[in-house]
């Protein structure tokens, strides 16, 4: 079987130019991947450099070294060295990230953000409106909200429209970094619930979950990442 | 948003190099552009990155380097063997080009509903009923009040000269619109309203677009790719969230810590 | 080029130079007096320019009349008179007028304004020519703001005074770029311009200095003259000239070239139209100039092409207001 997403033997660390030309090592030999229906969750202390493995997933981390090969039906993108609009292409139809923030867009509604996801993603206008609805409600996101900009709404909020913009779209990767952060339980245990669906969909995921249940509850597998931490240059 | 990878870029830029006596203004830059992308090129005042604009547009003439144009018809034409004519029409129809001032975009004494109507008038347009209605969609489509359309843009705040600068450029429905600062000296409301509506217009029309901006927000909130330049010459390219998040170069990475929030 | 070379099918007035024959003087109206011709040794040229002057003004016409419409820069020379007074006018006057030419100026269709009378001495004295109020015995034409009533004829030159040659100046100020829009044909403009007049009033409201679109290519100004006078500069026999003293621009109409006046299909041109007649000759379908009568605010319209107004009294037609 073709993994959906294939890390082999990456490396990333950042040189700090402003700090002297520092350079902080962060991964080194990274060789890991997800098939279909799995849930492969990183694990390690934070500073391991588990949510930089996400970055680079969607290519927005560079890689120094390696390839981290991503399935797009039957061809396979190099996201390390694949040229930008291609990384672009690849985001609207197969990679689906969700993380702890959302990067607001200023004045469009919370459901216009998780339509327009839907659309990008290529669902038809009429079925990424009914989809949009459908999540923002089983994510118990007050429907008085729902066209508001999410600028003003609460962490929780602003969250859980961050999920439903990942999910409301059919793409077969999904590359979470704590998406439950700041949910209560109820709404974890949503998350928890459209995350399995997805993977009995076939769907991949790759996610960073710091909350024990929620991770015993998704994971198929646990990667720690502390084995491939990067050796300080010499 | 159109992938575009069937028809090739729409525009193609080579080594696009303009001196001022010793000093470079633009040196040796080349990119392509595909249908329906946003490239921000971002840079410090005097980094050339309002050179390369003219360059594009040809207010400047290169001294070495080129310019490729997709026209509608499939053929990429180097826009310095178009005659004056085609390259005026060229830029009349399918190109847009939004000021920094409003006064070099627009016609200050001319009405709202005059100004946007020019484009049409200037490909032919002779129905006076038409020119107007169509105006009076392209207001309403930029957020103009209808009646406003027999306003001066000179009656108008900075932000709606902005707005009325972008609705006189995409009447004609063009697919390629180079933007130069167009939200710098406006209020931050006022400039989150701008890009919105920008944002909204580029994605629906599947414009491309060559933004020319200091600020990187406004990079991260528009464009797929962007371009750095420094002291005339590009130093960094890519993604545009992979160049602000994970910047390789020293001068990138000085410019992304130098912003409060990008 | 040989002084013969000025002579083609567009008629330019003989000068001085001439070595053809003239034709016979015309008969000079009796109501002018004779102005004495210039002595030599006066100091003055005929007709006041050098000779080097007047042929440098013919080339540029001669220009002007190869491409019609067009903005021929000329050395525009000093006139003993003010910039606005029809120093272009009066340049290309000089530069046609022959020993056998009938001179007649108007202003605003009037020949006795200050500014008519003025410019017709100044040619009767430094050129010696017979002058005229008759529109139908003039060769040379010199008009501020009117075209005559009475239809012109072959052989016959109409000089504007041009106060301001190039009609897209108001709406691009850049003398750089308003060339390039006549060398490409770019006049949308003009339209915009049109434009902002319905916008503002409902109609077209520019009623003199109303642009047209000569012989297909070129958009001019046809001087501030009422757009009522327009239709007239269409197909017209005789040749007109238009100059621009202060800009130094000199461009003409060729006899016989198509002049229209540019509009919009849903608002097509019109020319004003008179309700009443003139009060002095009853005559309809003229320009009518409003006079007041006294500080009560009493008006009459009268004819502002005063040599047809005349003519027609003289023929015993009569206004209600005669």
């Amino acid at each position: 079987m073709i993994p959906l997403i294939a890390f082999e033997d990456v490396a990333k660390r950042f040189t700090l130019h402003l700090r002297g030309g520092l350079v902080l090592p962060v991964v080194d030999s990274v060789s890991l991947s997800v098939d279909p229906g799995e849930c492969v969750v990183l694990g390690g202390p934070s500073g391991a450099g588990k949510s930089s493995l996400l970055r680079m997933a969607s290519g927005n981390y560079r890689c120094d070294r390696g390839a981290i090969r991503v399935r797009d039906g039957d061809r396979v993108v190099d996201v390390a060295t694949a040229p930008p609009r291609e990384i672009l292409d690849l985001r609207r139809r197969v990679i689906a990230s969700v993380s702890q923030f959302l990067r607001v867009i200023p004045r469009v509604g919370a459901r216009a953000v998780v339509e327009a996801a839907g659309r990008e993603g290529g669902l038809a206008p009429q079925e990424a409106a009914r989809r949009a609805a459908e999540l923002l409600a089983r994510l118990n996101l007050p429907e008085r909200l729902w066209d508001l900009p999410p600028a003003t709404f609460s962490g929780g909020e602003q969250q859980r429209v961050n999920i439903a913009r990942g999910l409301v779209a059919d793409k077969p990767l999904l590359l979470l970094d704590e998406p439950t952060a700041s949910l209560d339980a109820q709404n974890r245990a949503v998350v928890v619930a459209l995350i399995r669906e997805r993977q009995a969909a076939g769907a991949g995921i790759l996610g960073i979950f710091h909350d024990a249940d929620v991770r015993e509850a998704v994971a198929t597998r646990i990667v720690d990442v502390t084995r491939f931490r990067a050796q300080a240059a010499a | 948003m159109s992938a575009g990878a069937t028809c090739g870029p729409l525009l193609c830029v080579r080594g696009l190099t303009k001196r001022y006596g010793h000093r470079i203004g633009c040196a040796d830059v080349a990119f392509d552009l595909d249908p329906g992308e946003v490239l921000a090129i971002v840079g410090e005042s005097g980094s050339g990155k309002s050179t390369l604009l003219s360059l594009i547009a040809r207010d400047l003439a290169p001294d070495a380097g080129t310019v490729r144009y997709r026209l509608r018809d499939g053929t990429l034409a180097d826009l310095a063997a178009l005659s004056e004519a085609e390259r005026r029409h060229l830029m009349r129809t399918d190109w847009g080009f939004i000021r920094q001032d409003a006064a070099q975009g627009l016609r200050m004494g001319v009405s709202a509903g005059g100004n946007v109507g020019e484009r049409l008038m200037g490909v032919g347009a002779r129905h006076y009923g038409r020119i107007r209605s169509t105006a009076a969609e392209w207001l309403g489509k930029v957020e103009i009040a209808a009646d406003r359309i027999d306003d001066p843009p000179k009656a108008f705040s900075g932000g709606m000269r902005q707005r009325l600068q972008i609705a006189r450029n995409l009447v004609t429905g063009p697919r390629l619109v180079l933007m130069d600062e167009p939200t710098s000296g406006l209020d931050v409301s006022v400039q989150a309203r701008l890009l919105d509506l920008i944002r909204r217009l580029v994605a629906e029309l599947g414009l491309a677009v060559v933004i020319v901006t200091h600020d990187l927000a406004v990079a991260r909130l528009l464009s797929h790719r962007m371009i750095v330049m420094r002291g005339g010459r590009v130093i960094e390219s890519g993604l545009t969230d992979q160049v602000l998040d994970d910047p390789a170069e020293p001068y990138t990475q000085l410019l992304v810590a130098s912003v409060l929030a990008a | 080029m040989s002084d013969e070379g000025h002579r083609g099918d567009a008629r330019l007035p003989g000068h001085e130079t001439d070595i053809t024959p003239s034709p016979e003087p015309h008969a000079r109206t009796e109501d002018l007096p004779a102005e004495p011709a210039p002595e030599p040794g006066t100091g003055y040229n005929f007709a006041y320019l050098d000779e080097g002057t007047k042929r440098m003004i013919r080339r540029a016409i001669l220009k002007a009349i190869a491409i019609p419409g067009y903005q021929v820069p000329f050395a525009s020379r000093e006139m003993p008179m003010p910039y606005g007074w029809g120093t272009g006018g009066v340049q290309v006057t000089a530069a046609i007028l022959g020993r056998s030419d009938v001179l007649k100026v108007i202003d605003q269709g009037s020949d006795d304004t200050t500014n008519a009378v003025s410019i017709r001495a100044f040619f009767a004295r430094t050129a010696g020519v017979a002058v005229t109020t008759r529109t139908a015995e003039a060769t040379v034409i010199q008009t501020r703001h009117r075209i005559p009533e009475r239809p012109l004829a072959e052989g016959q030159v109409l000089v504007y005074q041009v106060p301001i040659p190039e009609p897209l100046r108001f709406l691009e100020p850049r003398e750089t770029e308003t060339r390039q829009l006549h060398a490409l044909a770019e006049y949308g403009l003009m339209h915009v311009k049109l434009y902002e007049d319905i916008a503002r009033h409902g109609h077209i409201a520019t009623t003199y200095a109303y642009p047209v679109e000569v012989a297909g290519r070129y958009v001019m100004d046809p001087s501030p003259t009422p757009k009522f006078d327009n239709p007239k500069m269409d197909d017209c026999p005789a040749l007109q000239l238009f100059g621009a003293g202060r800009e130094k621009r000199i461009y003409a109409v060729p006899p016989h070239t198509r002049v229209r006046s540019l509009d919009f299909e849903d608002h097509p041109f019109r020319v004003q139209h008179f309700a009443e007649p003139c009060a002095l000759c009853a005559a309809r379908g003229v320009y009518l100039d409003e006079v007041l009568l006294d500080d009560a605010g009493r008006r009459m319209f009268v004819c502002s092409d005063t040599d047809h107004c005349e003519e027609r009294r003289a023929a015993g037609h009569r206004g209600e207001g005669a």
